[in-house]
């Protein structure tokens, strides 16, 4: 897998299992060079004056039942990443295959298909709920849009599994969203979610607003329905702990563009990006032995602007390597294969690789 | 005798669904240069004992009740009179929030914003405070700070703006700094580089640091000793060694056990179950017990004080488990020990 001008062709072929080395399963979701560029209108005129490169040539496959993490800073393209996979966001290059076919070429009744095959649970699970509806017949109109359950009788019956399987009441249905707590509603997100019975579920920072103890029931609970319904999941988060626990794989993001990816225990042991490094070295940790006295890698300054991302490697500003030097400031590093399975775009990386 | 001590703090608030006991009976102390950590989830009331010692609270709805107490360097705060109050605030007690954004004014630059403060604290002339503006921000690490001085909020990043406010709050040179999430709305590298920040400001000023927030890894980076607050109350008290390693109180077992940490994937996480009850009704008896797997029928008859923990008064919890006497009549005896 690549990103960057220069690579596209080699990301289309994506027969190869380059990059994805811990893949053997069916591929449920191929992304393949995703780009979305969002304009910047300016002037009198308002015209468009500048691009937004919020996602910037990302590819990756997911495998019928399993998570991908996707982590990075805010501004890193990791949501709008998910939208456009799902055509939230209409993306302004790359292609998304769902079971083998591409997204472009769907008509009406393909789409709607593929919107119940593919869903989403925000991280505000208030403002992703319509206040004026009780959460019964939120459900139901899904089921009754959807034609999954004919008879009233049904839908009845099915709103209450739903409710009962995220671990709500029955009793909950007549409810409006006021009257629930955050980790309640965001209960209430999932089994929206899963109401149209999707294979793949983007989870967008889905419990970030929660507390730490709700937190830990979410997490439970979205680990337990992948493993009931064999679900696939797109985690996107900030934390790192909570990325690792949910994902087997994840990619880290910087600047619209993924600048690593492996199996969850590689990436975190094994860093090979060393803004991966950086990452991993600033989340606080909660042993106190360590804590104190560990050597942090020191970022200076903040993300670049995606409007104009630096020529060269995207990192390069911030990057702590010592070796980093003239070619990493011009030539953009490719994300390739350094070890098996694993994935990074570091210049430097791949001389030291290459000499071992 | 400590720099602030809290005696007994009841801050209640009026609302239409009762009166909301927000923090209820809190005592702590901060020494002279001492970082003292505050953590619990929402609505436990760390924000509002922040506020309180700097009487922030709008009255009505808000109300300190009688019978509390706010020592700051033996001064009553609680009574003192409105102008010494804002000799106060700023010149020896500090604070900053969560959201540097929304702390700033949008329509003046930041340099004015600094200098607003060093004139009227200091009684600096604008020349002068503009130099000592400026040099406080290169303190703070913002690059070129002189440029930036002129720069209005919206052209700084979150980080940038939390540096800024840093900057204000340790303009006058305060002995206490209260930070109230203060990294909670950045980015978790940015998040490091302030907190790096913060205690590199404390070290080299000698100024008491009190630090809310809700994640346990900041205090285990910042803290000498942390205080848990659940339902309006402390419910533990100890150094961050102790709180994070052998937590005695059932909560702060669970708060670590809801954690996933690097390097955990395949234990299931133990979180508590329920959620936190409201401030106006809070249950009889102990405020857990309905979410304590350890609860018995000793927990609804009332709640216990601190409980001293190993027999010192430095470390205690608010458990009936704690007292042997109580947790024999338990029946099945149970210790609370290491969260699994």
């Amino acid at each position: 897998m690549t990103s960057g001008e220069p690579n596209v062709t080699s990301a289309s072929d994506g027969k190869t299992a380059e990059g994805n080395g811990a893949l053997d399963g069916e591929v449920l979701l191929d992304v393949q060079d995703l780009k979305k560029y969002f304009p910047v209108h300016g002037g009198v005129l308002g015209r468009s004056v500048a691009q937004v490169r919020a996602v910037d040539g990302v590819s990756f496959r997911l495998q019928r039942g399993e998570t991908l993490g996707l982590v990075g800073e805010s501004g890193c393209g990791k949501s709008t990443t998910g939208r456009t996979i799902l055509r939230l966001i209409e993306p302004t290059g790359g292609r998304v295959l769902f079971e083998g076919q591409d997204l472009e070429g769907f008509d009406r009744a393909q789409f709607i298909a593929f919107r119940r095959s593919a869903q989403i649970v925000f991280q505000d699970p208030y403002g992703s709920l319509n206040p004026r509806m009780t959460v019964g017949s939120m459900l139901a109109e899904i089921l009754k849009v959807h034609g999954l359950a004919e008879t009233r009788v049904d839908r009845l019956a099915r709103v209450r599994e739903l409710l009962e399987m995220v671990g709500l009441h029955a009793e909950h249905a007549g409810r409006y969203p006021h009257e629930f707590s955050g980790g309640q509603r965001q209960r209430i997100g999932i089994a929206r979610a899963l109401a149209v019975e999707p294979k793949f579920i983007v989870l967008d920072e889905p419990v970030s607003a929660l507390d730490v103890s709700v937190q830990a029931q979410v997490i439970n609970l979205l680990r337990d329905l992948q493993d009931e319904l064999g679900l696939t999941y797109l985690f996107i988060a900030h934390d790192l702990a909570v990325v690792e626990y949910m994902s087997d794989r994840v990619a880290v993001m910087y600047l619209g563009k993924i600048v690593e990816m492996a199996a969850a225990q590689e990436l975190y042991r094994n860093p090979l990006h060393p803004y991966t490094s950086a990452l991993l070295s600033a989340a606080p940790r909660r042993d106190p032995k360590t804590a104190p006295n560990r050597q942090r890698i020191r970022l200076s300054g903040d993300v670049p602007s995606p409007i104009r991302p630096p020529s060269g490697c995207p990192f390069y500003s911030r990057c702590p390597h010592p070796g980093k030097d003239e070619e990493c400031r011009k030539a953009l590093p490719v994300l390739e294969e350094k070890e098996p399975g694993h994935l990074a775009a570091c210049c430097k990386h791949s001389m030291a690789v290459g000499g071992a | 005798m400590p720099l602030l001590e809290v005696t007994d703090l009841r801050t209640y608030f009026t609302t239409d669904a009762g009166v909301a006991r927000a923090v209820d009976g809190v005592s702590l102390q901060v020494g002279v240069g001492e970082t003292l950590g505050i953590v619990g989830e929402s609505g436990c009331g760390k924000t509002v004992t922040a506020l309180s010692v700097l009487r922030l609270i709008s009255s009505p709805p808000g109300e300190i009740v009688a019978g509390s107490s706010i020592r700051f360097n033996d001064e009553e705060l609680l009574e003192v009179e409105p102008a010494r109050l804002r000799e106060i605030r700023g010149n020896e007690i500090s604070m900053i929030f969560q959201e540097p954004m929304t702390s700033l004014n949008p329509v003046f630059t930041v340099g004015y914003q600094i200098q607003e403060v060093l004139r009227l604290h200091r009684g600096l002339s604008k020349r002068e405070a503009r130099a000592a503006g400026v040099a406080l921000l290169a303190e703070v690490g913002i690059p070129e700070p002189d440029q930036r001085f002129d720069a209005y909020p919206h052209q700084m990043s979150g980080g940038m703006l939390q540096r800024v406010m840093i900057a204000i709050a340790l303009s006058c040179e305060p002995s206490l700094l209260i930070a109230d999430e203060p990294t909670t709305a950045l980015d978790v590298t940015i998040q490091a580089q302030i907190l790096d920040l913060l205690v590199e400001m404390q070290r080299v000023r000698g100024m008491a640091l009190l630090l809310i927030t809700h994640d346990l890894g900041v205090i285990a980076e910042v803290c000498d000793r942390v205080v848990v607050m659940y339902g309006g109350q402390i419910v533990e008290t100890g150094t961050t060694e102790e709180i994070l390693t052998r937590p005695q109180h059932p909560y702060t077992q669970g708060l670590l056990a809801s954690l996933p940490g690097i390097g955990d994937r395949d234990v299931r996480l133990n979180p508590i179950p329920g959620t936190v009850p409201s401030a106006v009704d809070w249950p009889d008896g102990c405020r857990f017990r309905d979410r304590c797997s350890f609860a018995w029928e000793r927990c609804a008859e009332s709640a216990p004080d601190l409980l001293p923990v190993d027999g010192r008064s430095s470390r205690s919890a608010r458990c009936w488990l704690l007292d042997p006497d109580e947790a024999a009549g338990r029946g099945a005896h149970v210790t609370p020990g290491e969260p699994t």
